[in-house]
């Protein structure tokens, strides 16, 4: 199945599939997530089995500003398809998809560590590359690279430009 | 070392509930009712790094595991957010510091696809020599450790000693033992240096009967296999579930391999087998890796008769390519300094291009892709997002073994606790790369 077919199979029930640079892209509603992933996966065409990663983009000024990213593969057949959700600035919530995919556990972490995204349904959605007790959600776009202070149990860390040794 | 009651430290929502069922049924269960909460790591030296394990134990059984990882997160997506196109490729090197070729090639094929360009043949040639030759020695560091933490300390001595040959290859190559930023956007970054085939030829010649050495220790080895023979099943459903890729999904009977699966950088036009084995276990993750060697080493010669012809390595758009030319010096690499003179002395037009695309860069049309490439552990994926301007709007790095980490604990729960120490190095983490 090449990504013309493979978009045009996944257009029949989900019909925001865009092909860019030989790679098929489908946009759905967080509503509509794990229906969709769970039909991708079953399905005898699309067999879109094998959960890659799971990520988010930071869109600050944009509606919706945070946009989820599920990247499914097909063990047998070798192709992929990438799934979005955009979420609204005050609402960063979407369900987990552990239950389809046991190994979005930790990906799922990674992405409420980094960016604040609150998956509903995860069995202990915690800081997973960040100590606990951190604070903020460091890749999204409004937090700075260094040059802030930083403060985490106490310690505290100078800004990049300021630190003596 | 603290005793507490089942169940207490680790929170038993995280231990599937079978395998609580499992254990109450074995009968030391009903005598002791104390369980014991070990941190194995972060500083271990059979942890592979700064991985922590959080064991609890009832005696010698191990009834839960959970792995903590985070001890070496250096933020590296976040920095390449804040570099130009071409510095990323410093950054991302410095994941997998054992697998640092595929690093480089992961994110220069993603940037590629994303300006629609190709790089040489003659490049990507190399390419597929540097990665394959870093297979080698990543596979040579995982033997060398697995073996010493199963008390082969011969074999560590050996593994080291054939890695360091390699890494002097790479040396005389790229300047760098690790972290090369050799392979750029558009190509890499200078051809092999004078003599470079001759020299990889010799190790070619060599490497075969060292892999046959180390068997002639290993295979047959009573201590080896009872470490290893049906130590850590993982079938090939549970790995698929819970992400697992490379030689320890391929030790359990799958084909998985994106170099055959979606071939790139040209790895369709080379003859290797894809390893495989049945048997699941601990043992059949050595037998595939060491077979991959060998396999590497075969595709490394056919990548040798092709460096025959010269060509470019780098594609000659001025627009795209890195202006400085480098040369490897007998105090390591620099600046050529026949270009030094020629934008110094000659050109003040080639003084202004070079300035530009140094300090700018070049910029990327705006869009995404997703680039997998099968690196040592399994799929390395890059997934690139690219604003339209002269560096990444976001760069995410699916590491193999942050997900292969995930099936320690369903790996080693109800088997001793010697075992953890056999599981963990045969998925052969790099924490570099799960930390990112």
């Amino acid at each position: 199945m090449n990504v013309e077919e493979l978009a045009e199979r996944v257009r029949r029930s989900d019909p925001d599939v865009v092909v860019a640079r030989g790679e098929a892209l489908v946009s759905v509603d967080r509503e509509r997530l794990l229906e969709a992933l769970k039909a991708f996966r079953d399905d005898d065409e699309l067999r879109l089995d094998f959960l890659s990663s799971v990520t988010a983009t930071d869109w600050p000024g944009r509606d919706p500003r945070f946009r989820v990213v599920y990247e499914l593969s097909s063990t047998e057949r070798h192709h992929r398809l990438r799934v979005k959700v955009g979420l609204p600035q005050d609402d960063v919530r979407v369900p987990s998809v552990t239950g389809l995919f046991p190994t979005a556990d930790w990906h799922e972490r990674e992405t409420y560590d980094f960016f604040g995204v609150a998956f509903e349904g995860h069995p202990h959605l915690r800081r997973i590359l960040l100590p606990e007790g951190w604070e903020g959600w460091p890749l999204r776009k409004t937090e700075e690279l260094g040059g802030v202070d930083t403060r985490y149990h106490g310690a505290f860390i100078p800004p990049i430009d300021k630190r003596t040794t | 070392m603290a005793k507490r009651a089942r169940g207490d430290a680790l929170g038993t929502d995280d231990i599937p509930a079978t395998d609580i069922g499992e254990l109450s049924a074995a009968p030391t269960r009903e005598a002791r009712q104390e369980t014991m909460v070990i941190n194995m790591g972060p500083q271990h030296p059979s942890t592979h790094g700064v991985l922590r394990l959080l064991l609890e134990l009832d005696g010698e059984t191990v009834l839960a595991c959970e792995p903590i990882v985070g001890y070496l997160h250096t933020g590296i997506e976040k920095n390449t957010e804040y570099r130009t196109w071409q510095q990323g490729v410093t950054f991302v090197t410095r994941a997998d510091y054992l697998s640092p070729f595929f690093n480089e090639v992961g994110y220069c094929l993603a940037v590629e696809k994303l300006l629609g360009i190709e790089a040489p043949p003659r490049a990507q040639v190399l390419r597929v020599l540097f990665c394959e030759m870093n297979r080698v020695a990543s596979h040579l560091v995982w033997l060398a450790t697995s073996g010493m933490e199963l008390g082969a300390i011969s074999v560590m001595l050996y593994g080291f000693r054939e890695r360091e040959q390699i890494l002097d290859i790479f040396e005389a190559a790229t300047g760098l033992r690790m972290n090369h930023a050799y392979v750029r956007i558009g190509g890499v970054v200078m051809d092999l240096p004078e003599g470079g085939v001759d020299r990889i030829g010799d190790f070619l010649d060599m490497m075969p009967g060292r892999i046959d050495d180390y068997e002639k220790l290993l295979t047959k080895n009573p201590i080896w296999v009872q470490r290893n023979v049906g130590v850590g099943p993982l079938s090939a459903a549970d790995a698929l579930a819970l992400g697992v890729t490379g030689p320890t999904l391929r030790a359990a009977g799958s084909s998985a391999d994106i170099r055959r699966d979606e071939p790139y950088i040209g790895y369709e036009t080379y003859e290797f087998d894809v390893v495989t084995r049945d048997a699941a276990d601990c043992f059949a993750r050595y037998e595939v890796r060491i077979e991959e060697m060998r396999q590497s080493l075969r595709i490394v010669k056919q990548c040798l008769d092709r460096l025959r012809e010269p060509g470019p390595v780098m594609i000659e758009d001025p627009k795209v390519r890195w202006p400085a030319q480098l040369e490897v010096g007998p105090d390591g690499i620099g600046n050529s300094p026949r270009y030094i003179e020629h934008i110094m002395e000659e050109s003040m037009e080639a003084l202004i291009h070079h300035f530009k695309m140094v300090t700018e860069g070049v910029s990327v049309p705006p869009g995404e892709v997703y680039v997998p490439v099968e690196s040592p552990r399994g799929e390395l994926g890059f997934y690139v997002v690219s604003d339209g301007g002269n560096r990444p709007y976001r760069v995410k790095m699916r590491d193999p073994s942050f997900s292969n980490l995930q099936a320690v604990p369903q790996m080693v729960q109800g088997g001793l606790v010697a075992d953890v120490i056999a599981v963990i190095s045969s998925i052969d983490p790099v924490l570099g790369g799960v930390d990112r």
